[in-house]
């Protein structure tokens, strides 16, 4: 398959939401629905034959002397003024990290596809209201998660960075109809909206000083070679850091808000609000690691930049905690889940920063250990997170409910996706031999390289994982003998929904053993990983501790933990209202900004503003009203006044001539 | 005593003045009209004595009252069958009855 | 010097062409009016064949005095009874009447007689001007060839009889 054809892998999915969108109303539900999973799984065959012709053939040109080299594949200059000296592109760029998150987003999706066509239908297999749009919606999210990846300029990665926010704002406000939904659609929107200002500042900043939106242009192959450009930027200095810095903080600030990072968080566990297998693909899989790949992409860049680089290690270190503290305490499963995906994003993101700090920064194969631990970690997560989610959304389809206490004791009923969630629980906790174990010692052995500080502080976020997932599992599945309300007992779901949870679990069994050392770096160069046994044993020592408190807590119906948190009531409450996140931006937007700024802004918009406007208005009106007399259609009249004026006239032209 | 351009030019001022006083004035609208004419012949002589006095190798003022002529004769012929359509509509040929156009 | 009988010709043409204007305007029986004008229009005939300008005399003889004043003429038997008076000129109309008139007669007289020294001299000879190249004139389309507006004024005047008809007809 030449790396040319994947401009089809994103041809594929735009299609298929023209075409459900535009023709799908007038066709039955579930044929709509059939149609894109096909189109979906050709999507997905396409993707992974572009990722095995670039991983490992070399007929065109992507191996150099051992060196993965980045392959253009499509490049379409789109826009072009002042003769060449702006010019915005479009195109398909193929190197790792593009390629990997090819087969990530297609078979996620897929999966999802699959199982939607389940979730998305009543308890005799009628598919639901707003099929056809969901699918088309999928599509389009499909398609923009792709050319976002396959980006060759900053500036097309902006164009389906916002494209994948509208997706996801129309797919969590799917049930248009509830207000919940409206509400979170709108905060997810408008808060990564608010991030890719920042964003765009970002790239308007980096492209002023390079004079190009060009990934290749500005960083060069691989990155060993970015251009001078950017360089002597950096000698320049705006408050204190240099431009580039600047620059480069504004991108982080957009990647940011769409990977969910302390303090832009606040609209994921909100964006539960859409159906369960979208919060599987956009809000767990793919699109929150858009920041993550953003700051990938632009990598060799922020390497040269300690201070952004800085910056994106303590955020990224703090929201690992805050997000494993808040999911130890949520009721809701898939705020739960939302909070833990916000937490292991924050490990990739930490991962990529600390990932400049071997001072072997260019040459050493080190240098690049946390880049390829994170994009690991991107790739594992991605399979074990969609996993526990479509998991979720299968018992919260059983028992119509997103709270733990109408579950409990579930294992009896649902064992595949019982054993499935387990699956997933293992393999996020970092239990040999689950996907999670082995990206996370990666990340846990570049944080340690770091620093001692920074190692401890994400292993004990990395107990924390063990601890809140584990109990989630118990509650669900344990904890004490389900009450069957209703006629239906919970029951696993069919196949269309059992089939992406089998294959997604033998994924995150088998993801760990992939090398990814050899396939995506930083540079393209192989990069030689083994275990590093003391940290490895130390981490999965940490998660079995995390697991065996949570066993201890929540196995079996008991009050220990109740009698936690009345012990600990400020803490427990807190954790469980978020750290009062919701409240502070409510206070700040409302109390703040609306009263303090956009009151005054709105008075002095229609007074002042308004005010002048019509005055306006009003003199012309009313001085008209008063002279319209004048217009008697009296004939005469006009020609006495046409007669006066013009003597009046010649009589004026008369005088001035004659005294000038 | 020479006949001078002046001498001719008085008569057709006060002709001029006195179409524009018949046209503010009279409410009839064939007096009106007959202002009109006034005013329009006023005009005539202007050229023609402009043009015999001041360019007489030249035949250009000539020809424009030949021509204004012509185009009176039209316009009165056009204004006289409106008047008579507003008679038709009003019953008589007062200015002040149609005040229509206006505001 | 002029000879006497071209200033006497003069003096009655001028007296006729201000005391009939005035009258014309002036007058009440609308009828009278239109008699005053005719009388106007063959005194600036008068005028035309002073200025040695024959055809254009007999013009206006034959289209105004012998046209135009009868279309007058008929106009006013079918819309007026007879013997019947104009209404009261109102003073706020006359008032403005005056001055606008007055203004416009005095401005024009102020600027004629400043430009009065410039024209002092008398009739000049004029080349011989016959009905002949007139005719020739009038249908050439050389530099001093008025093909053009004769054709103009031809299509005007059928455009009018056309308008005239449609207008006037009862519908």
């Amino acid at each position: 398959m030449p790396l040319s054809s994947t401009i089809y892998v994103l041809a594929i999915p735009l299609f298929m939401f023209l075409f459900l969108g535009l023709v799908g109303v007038k066709m039955p539900r579930k044929i709509t629905g059939v149609i894109g999973v096909l189109g979906m799984a050709v999507t997905t065959v396409w993707a992974y034959a572009i990722a095995f012709t670039y991983f490992f053939g070399n007929g065109e040109g992507q191996m150099l002397d051992g060196v993965r080299q980045q392959v253009v594949a499509t490049d379409w200059t789109w826009l072009s003024f002042y003769a060449d000296k702006l010019v915005v592109k479009l195109g398909v760029l193929i190197d790792p990290i593009s390629a990997m998150m090819l087969v990530v987003i297609s078979t996620v999706s897929f999966m999802v596809h699959l199982y939607s066509l389940g979730y998305m239908s009543d308890h005799d297999g009628n598919p639901e209201k707003g099929f056809q749009r969901y699918y088309a919606d999928l599509a389009l999210f499909t398609f923009s998660m792709l050319g976002l990846v396959v980006s060759t300029n900053i500036f097309q990665m902006f164009i389906f960075f916002e494209m994948v926010g509208v997706s996801s704002y129309l797919l969590i406000g799917f049930y248009y109809g509830q207000q919940p939904a409206n509400h979170a659609s709108k905060k997810a929107f408008i808060v990564t909206r608010l991030a890719d200002l920042f964003f765009l500042i970002g790239i308007l900043i980096l492209s002023f000083y390079t004079k190009t939106f060009d990934f290749k242009e500005i960083m060069g192959a691989n990155g060993h070679d970015v251009c001078n450009a950017f360089t002597s930027a950096q000698g320049l200095t705006f408050m204190g850091c240099s431009v580039t810095a600047w620059a480069l903080t504004f991108i982080f600030i957009g990647g940011a808000g769409k990977s969910a990072m302390y303090p832009l968080h606040i609209w994921l566990p909100d964006a539960m609000e859409g159906p369960t297998p979208v919060s599987a693909l956009i809000h767990a899989a793919t699109m929150v690691v858009a920041g993550v790949f953003l700051v990938a992409r632009m990598f060799p860049l922020y390497v040269l930049e300690q201070g952004a680089m800085d910056i994106i290690c303590v955020v990224g270190a703090f929201t690992a905690f805050y997000a494993a503290a808040v999911a130890c305490t949520q009721s809701d499963i898939k705020r739960a889940l939302a909070f833990s995906t916000i937490s292991q994003i924050a490990f990739m993101m930490t991962s990529l920063a600390v990932s400049s700090a071997n001072g072997k920064l260019l040459g050493g194969h080190e240098a690049g250990l946390g880049y390829m631990a994170s994009m690991f970690h991107l790739f594992t997560h991605a399979m074990f997170k969609a996993l526990l989610f479509l998991c979720a959304g299968a018992i919260i389809h059983a028992v119509h409910s997103n709270e733990n206490s109408k579950m409990h004791g579930l294992h009896k009923f649902m064992p595949i996706t019982s054993i499935a969630f387990l699956i997933g629980c293992l393999a996020i906790a970092g239990i040999p031999p689950f996907a999670g174990f082995f990206s996370k010692d990666e990340i846990l052995v570049a944080c340690y390289e770091k620093g001692i500080g920074w190692g401890l502080w994400m292993s004990m976020v990395a107990g924390m994982t063990a601890f809140y997932m584990f109990r989630i599992y118990y509650l669900i599945f344990f904890w004490k003998k389900h009450e069957v309300h209703g006629e239906h007992a919970p029951k696993d779901q069919p196949w269309t929904m059992t089939v992406p949870l089998i294959v997604l679990a033998i994924i995150s069994c088998v993801a760990g053993f992939a090398p990814f050392g050899k396939l995506v770096t930083w540079d393209g160069a192989q990069l030689e990983t083994h275990m590093n046994w003391p940290i490895a044993g130390a981490s999965v020592g940490i998660a079995l501790i995390g697991i065996g408190l949570a066993t201890m807590m929540y196995w079996k119906e008991n009050p220990l933990p109740d009698k936690l948190a009345t012990m600990f009531k400020g803490l427990w409450t807190a954790s469980y209202k978020r750290f009062y996140m919701d409240e502070l931006y409510q206070f700040i937007t409302h109390k703040i900004i609306f009263q303090s700024i956009s009151k005054p802004i709105a008075w002095f918009d229609r007074t002042i503003i308004d005010g002048f406007f019509n005055l306006l208005g009003n003199v012309t009106n009313s001085a008209s009203f008063g002279i319209r007399k004048m217009q008697s259609g009296n004939v005469q009249g006009y020609v006495s006044y046409y007669i006066i004026g013009a003597v009046l006239l010649a009589a004026v032209t008369g005088v001035v001539i004659l005294c000038f | 005593m020479d006949l001078n351009l002046i001498m001719y030019l008085i008569p057709s001022l006060i002709m001029f003045g006195c179409g524009v006083y018949g046209f503010i004035t009279r409410k009839n609208m064939i007096a009106i009209l007959i202002s009109l004419e006034l005013m329009l012949n006023s005009v005539d002589i202007n050229f023609v004595v402009f043009n015999r006095y001041l360019f007489p190798a030249q035949q250009e003022g000539m020809f424009f009252t030949l021509f204004a002529i012509a185009i009176a004769a039209a316009e009165t012929a056009v204004a006289i069958a409106i008047i008579i359509n507003v008679y038709r509509a009003a019953k008589n040929v007062d200015i002040n009855q149609i005040t229509k156009m206006k505001f | 010097m002029e000879s006497l009988g071209n200033v006497i010709m003069y003096v009655i043409i001028a007296l006729t062409i201000i005391v009939f204007s005035v009258l014309a305007v002036t007058t009440k029986k609308i009828l009278r009016s239109a008699t005053y004008l005719l009388f106007v229009l063959l005194a600036t005939a008068a005028i035309y064949f002073q200025m040695d300008y024959e055809f254009l005399g007999a013009t206006q003889i034959a289209v105004y005095a012998g046209g135009i004043v009868v279309l007058f003429v008929f106009a006013i038997m079918l819309t007026h009874k007879p013997g019947e008076d104009a209404a009261p000129i109102t003073s706020h109309k006359r008032t403005l009447g005056l001055v606008a008139c007055g203004a416009g007669v005095l401005l024009c007289g102020a600027a004629m007689l400043g430009y009065a020294k410039f024209c002092g001299q008398s009739l000049p000879s004029m080349s011989d001007f016959t009905i002949d190249s007139l005719g020739k004139m009038l249908l050439s389309t050389d530099k001093y060839g008025y093909l053009l507006p004769f054709e103009a004024v031809s299509v005007l005047l059928l455009a009018c009889i056309i308008g005239g008809i449609v207008i006037a007809r009862k519908r």
